[in-house]
């Protein structure tokens, strides 16, 4: 399979070597035939999107045309569309580059899914410690509405759309959808119980879809160049278009990149971060999407393509696509400790399994990085990671399970030998 | 009508319905921790977890999924035993397991839950967590390192209190439980936080330590500590009353209760009057005596006194029975002046529809408006406002107050705070007028403190023609309420209570003590008035009640008779619904019971009572006024509109309730109560003492 051609990249300013405001975006095509396409009326661009074979960039991978469907066409109540740039998962940085550089992909793709869902308003969740991204959001959305592309008759379509930015500060939960809709309403940010779904009641109980920035920005070229473009790039139609990619750890030239869905990891790895440090052959294993995914080993790294369905065939998953590469000078169950760490830190605290869980996960996981267990506890760690996964309110239980299960499944032998070693030291 | 199958059966229900709710209709339990009939959902404890086809491939928490059409729900397959036991691990890991020291110990849900559904040994072999515990007044104790931050307080205190004080703060493993900034929860009902903690960390403080729950004898009685007539549970250890509970009536107090009815029985055991004294005329000193003294020394003095010249008044917590019997014996001896009002109202005893509540209190929630008259109903029916409260919540009841501003839990428009205001409020067109007018259910709540005045007669009038005017009261719908704030007033009322035809009333009978034409004079628990000031020096007094209060103060011969918790009475609450008290323990040394020492003092005087036991006393009582043979019914009531010519003053209408916690001579000799007192009202303390 061959790399993505420059012609079909939809981010151009991902690097921001051009400029961010209204006229540089608009030279590289933005806002461009913006109202034609809402003048096609509502179904035609949910119809596109389906058939883009778009899903959700956030990491649960939704059909995005489908989710839009979900949103009722008459409820008597207005309607939201929330945007997730509450970006906190470790490894990933791709909203971020799309906030600072190509903001008005964001805003002109809120506009057409504001449209396609009959919302009147967006609300855009950036995340506390996205200072400067937030602000250049903000300056986006001003210049926005002085050239008239926002707020009554947007972009002269003759529907009304505003945009509220909202900052975060700095929880990784109030990434979860809902409980980001309980962050604008003011209140902790703690995820609701499903059902009900969003687009039934959502933000202030009325229909809501909250979408990822990266979904949002690439609607306006799935539009403008047609879904079955979209649908053209990638390996097959159910993991199709192209996707960013943040490749992070030990690689040579740590980057974000556009590349087309379900390029080899080791493709990836090699022609866009100078390969990993060292060699290919000083692999150690790859989180590919993000920190909740679980960790592949070397031996899976070679073969894996980086889409939603082989990497969930291969055990793992792509989540965010933020991959953390890590060579052999790793000492792995330090590195899952850590992310243990992180989730116990970022718990919400609502519901049981996770508030108690992920605690006693990583206190455990602080003796496995010294061997200071029997061999038995890591049976009883894969146990307690299956009690979280999938008994709590949102999928953070699973996040935090995973890259335990993802350690325990691929570098077991390495936490016996640690276990072994110190038994041998303190004997 | 969704259909489902749980477990192989079949059930129908109502849609809404959750699928814990579902099961339960069939028998099934489900357990819960955080889940509660009467709270929001948040499904956050993952106790009550089951599997759910069609759906995900993972465990559903039953209490927040509503049922669908053709689910099939399993509650006992390996997926739900292996989620339970997951979820009871995870609850038991930071919890300190300290069951043997723990007050909650043999009615803990988290002990019951763990011992049906848990494992029997822990793999837990980190740190625990310890949470520091809150200070949430003199009421409520905590040990926040139990806490399974189910947010069941913190739900009460916010939907059903109206205080949202408590909440969840910090987050993961830290989180916990509190006011964040330290404060007191400042509601009447935080005892039912005690009750509604699956675990032990908020736990009774005045019972603390003081006996397990399985050494308890259990009677189940009603509270007199208002006229609301909350059913209640009384655990008594011995004699002693350990606590109070409440008890579920759906029609009256759902599952809660004050803290005044909960927390006041410390009282019953201090200041009790346990056998008869008799005051030395010389020497003013009051000695001990036997029965046999005390009642010599009545009949001496009763002889020189003619039936006219004596007077009886009934208190705000004595029985039904007691007044019957204290009504025949004043008839015996030739008395007409008698009155139960010794709160001073002006109340028309002919009309029932006047002086109870017409609507009910569970009607009350139905209302879409509801207008109050000189009435704090958070401090004078603590129940009744969580209806109100209940009424604005969930049906966006508009609520309206004429009298004294005062802080309620809901919004309310002030409408005004004298009769005058009432008055041109009947008048008006526009405002609250015609929202009342234009309600499908409205209700108009009158304080008995409103008719507790000099023109309370007028004032009645008035009332009466103002929900008329306003159309509270309509041909299929009464909603008319006076909210009586002492147990015995509506039973005194029903049976006639009140002076004779030519009788004299408390005002006149009071004034006729100190002006020598009432020379002697009976009280029954009549604590309510300062009788040391009211009852002129000269006359001969008589008390016969069970705490050395007010009325025992002034008295020349005490006769010790039984507390609530202590003898069988019936209580007609606010509503109009005879209700029976039982006898938890036995009263305290030779105290009797009220009606019996009518009975026998009766015999001593020579004009002795026709009954010797209160079967008989109850059987000739409901000959007479045979409703209250009907317990726990609520009759209809006749009504009618006061032809009253007199002029109704411009004063503001004067609050009864001003100190919650110290409304009667129980609440007075609790040491609970006075330290509610200094933490609940400690401005107004200061403000005394200024």
């Amino acid at each position: 399979m061959s790399l993505l051609r420059d012609e079909d990249r939809i981010y151009t300013n991902l690097y921001g070597w051009d400029g961010a405001d209204l006229k540089s975006a608009k030279k590289r095509g933005d806002w461009d035939k913006t109202a034609s396409f809402i003048k096609k009326g509502r179904d035609w661009i949910i119809d596109e999107v389906k058939a883009s074979g778009l899903r959700g960039r956030g990491g649960a991978g939704f059909p995005t045309g489908l989710k839009w469907s979900f949103m009722p066409k008459d409820s008597g109540k207005p309607h939201y569309l929330v945007i997730n740039a509450d970006e906190s998962e470790p490894g990933t940085c791709k909203d971020r580059d799309i906030l600072r550089n190509e903001p008005h992909k964001l805003i002109e793709g809120a506009l057409l899914a504001g449209f396609a869902m009959g919302a009147n308003a967006a609300y855009i969740y950036v995340r506390g410690e996205f200072f400067n991204e937030g602000s250049a959001l903000w300056t986006a959305i001003h210049e926005a509405y002085d050239a008239g592309l926002l707020g009554k008759n947007a972009a002269k379509s003759g529907w009304d759309f505003d945009i509220v930015v909202h900052r975060g500060a700095g929880a990784y939960i109030c990434g979860e959808e809902t409980a980001l809709i309980e962050s604008i309403e003011g209140k902790k940010g703690q995820p609701r119980n499903k059902p009900p779904f969003p687009a039934m009641a959502g933000l202030y109980s009325c229909p809501t879809t909250v979408n990822n920035v990266e979904t949002i920005a690439s609607v306006p070229t799935i539009l403008r160049r047609g879904g079955s473009w979209f649908a053209g790039l990638g390996r097959d139609e159910k993991n199709a278009g192209t996707k960013l990619f943040c490749i992070s750890g030990h690689v040579n030239q740590p980057c974000n990149v556009e590349e087309i869905m379900g390029i080899s990891m080791k493709e990836l790895i090699e022609k866009h971060c100078g390969g990993v440090r060292g060699g290919w052959d000083n692999l150690l294993g790859v989180i590919p999407g993000g920190s909740s995914t679980p960790v592949l080993p070397k031996s899976v790294c070679d073969t894996v393509y980086m889409d939603f369905d082989s990497l969930k065939e291969a055990g793992s998953g792509l989540g965010t696509a933020g991959l953390i590469v890590m060579d052999k000078s790793t000492d792995i169950i330090y590195a899952i400790a850590r992310l243990s760490y992180f989730y116990k830190h970022e718990s919400c605290g609502q519901c049981t399994p996770c508030r108690e869980g992920v605690g006693w996960l990583w206190r455990v996981m602080v003796r496995m990085v010294q061997g200071n267990a029997t061999v038995d506890e890591i049976d009883m760690l894969w146990d307690v990671t299956k009690e979280i996964e999938g008994k709590t309110i949102c999928a953070l239980g699973d996040a935090a399970a995973w890259p335990i299960q993802g350690l325990i499944r691929h570098f077991r032998p390495e936490m016996e030998k640690r276990i072994m070693e110190y038994r041998k030291n303190a004997a | 009508m969704p259909k489902l199958t749980i477990n192989d059966i079949e059930v129908e229900v109502e849609p809404g319905t959750s699928i814990l709710q579902a099961a339960e209709q069939i028998g099934i339990e489900i357990p819960r921790f955080c889940y509660h009939d009467r709270l929001s959902v948040p499904a956050n404890c993952r106790m009550c977890l089951v599997e759910v086809s069609p759906g995900p491939p993972k465990p559903a928490a039953s209490c927040a999924m509503a049922c669908g059409e053709g689910m099939v729900v399993k509650t006992d397959s390996d997926m739900v035993k292996q989620a339970r036991k997951g979820v009871m691990e995870m609850l038991l890991i930071n919890h300190p397991l300290d069951c043997p020291i723990c007050d909650q110990g043999g009615e803990c849900d988290l002990q019951d839950q763990a011992v049906a559904y848990g494992y029997d040994r822990s793999r837990y072999h980190e740190n625990k967590r310890a949470v520091k515990d809150k200070e949430l007044g003199p009421l409520v104790n905590t040990v926040m390192t139990r806490c399974i931050n189910c947010t069941r307080c913190v739900r009460f205190a916010e939907e059903i209190a109206g205080t949202p004080v408590l909440g969840q703060f910090n987050r993961g493993e830290e989180a916990e439980i509190g006011t964040f900034i330290d404060q007191v929860v400042d509601t009447e009902l935080s005892g039912n936080m005690v009750d509604i903690c699956p675990v032990g960390a908020l736990t009774s403080k005045p019972y603390q330590f003081k006996a397990r729950s399985w050494e308890l004898r259990k009677t189940d009685t009603i509270d007199v500590h208002d006229a609301v007539g909350c059913n209640i549970r009384v655990d008594a250890r011995g004699r002693e009353v350990m606590r109070v509970l409440p008890r579920l009536h759906e029609e009256i107090n759902e599952e809660w209760i004050n803290d005044r009815s909960r927390f006041s029985y410390d009282g019953l055991s201090k200041a009790r009057l346990d056998r008869p004294y008799i005051r030395d005329e010389k020497t003013g000193v009051m000695s001990e005596s036997s029965w046999d003294e005390a009642f010599a020394v009545i009949k001496s003095k009763l002889a020189k006194v003619k039936g006219s010249e004596i007077a009886g008044l009934a208190g705000d917590l004595v029985s039904v029975e007691e007044m019957y019997a204290f009504k025949d014996f004043l008839h015996g001896l030739g008395s007409k002046d008698m009155d139960c009002r010794t709160d001073g109202s002006m109340i028309d005893p002919r009309v029932r529809g006047g002086y109870v509540m017409n609507s009910g209190i569970e009607a009350i929630e139905e209302a879409d408006a509801i207008l109050l008259v000189g009435v704090n109903p958070r401090y004078e029916g603590t129940l009744v406002d969580t209806r109100i409260r209940k009424a604005v919540r969930e049906n966006g009841a508009k609520v309206a107050l004429v009298g004294e501003a005062c802080d309620l839990t809901y919004r309310y428009e002030h409408v005004g705070d004298s009769p005058a205001d009432l008055e041109k409020l009947a008048k008006a067109r526009s405002g609250f007028a015609k929202i009342l007018k234009d309600a499908k259910k409205p209700v108009m709540i009158v304080g008995s403190g409103a008719y507790a005045r000099a023109d309370g007669a007028a004032v009645q009038a008035l009332c009466h023609a103002a929900a008329e005017k306003l159309k509270v009261v309509r041909k299929d719908w009464n909603g008319f309420n006076v909210l009586q704030n002492a147990a015995s007033r509506v039973g005194g009322l029903d049976i006639g209570f009140v002076p004779a035809k030519e009788g004299r009333g408390l005002a006149h009978i009071l004034a006729g003590t100190k002006d020598g034409s009432v020379k002697a004079m009976f009280l029954l628990g009549a604590d309510e008035f300062n009788a040391r000031a009211e009852i002129g020096w000269k006359c001969f007094t008589v008390y016969v009640g069970h705490h050395g209060d007010h009325g025992a103060e002034r008295a020349d011969v005490i006769l010790p008779s039984a507390a609530y918790t202590e003898q069988d009475g019936l209580y007609v609450n606010a509503e109009g619904r005879p209700q029976l008290a039982r006898a938890a323990v036995t009263p305290p040394g030779e105290a009797r019971s009220g009606w019996s020492i009518f009975r026998a003092l009766s015999a001593v005087l020579g004009k002795a009572l026709s009954y010797d036991t209160l079967a008989q006393l109850r059987e000739e009582m409901v000959k007479h006024y045979p409703h209250l043979e009907l317990i726990d019914e609520r009759g209809a009531n006749e009504w009618a509109v006061f032809d009253s010519k007199a002029k109704v003053s411009g004063d503001v209408f004067a609050l009864p309730v001003r100190n919650f916690y110290l409304t009667n001579a129980i609440c007075r000799a609790s040491d609970t109560m006075r330290k509610c007192v200094g933490a609940f009202h400690a401005s107004e303390v200061l403000e005394a003492a200024e």
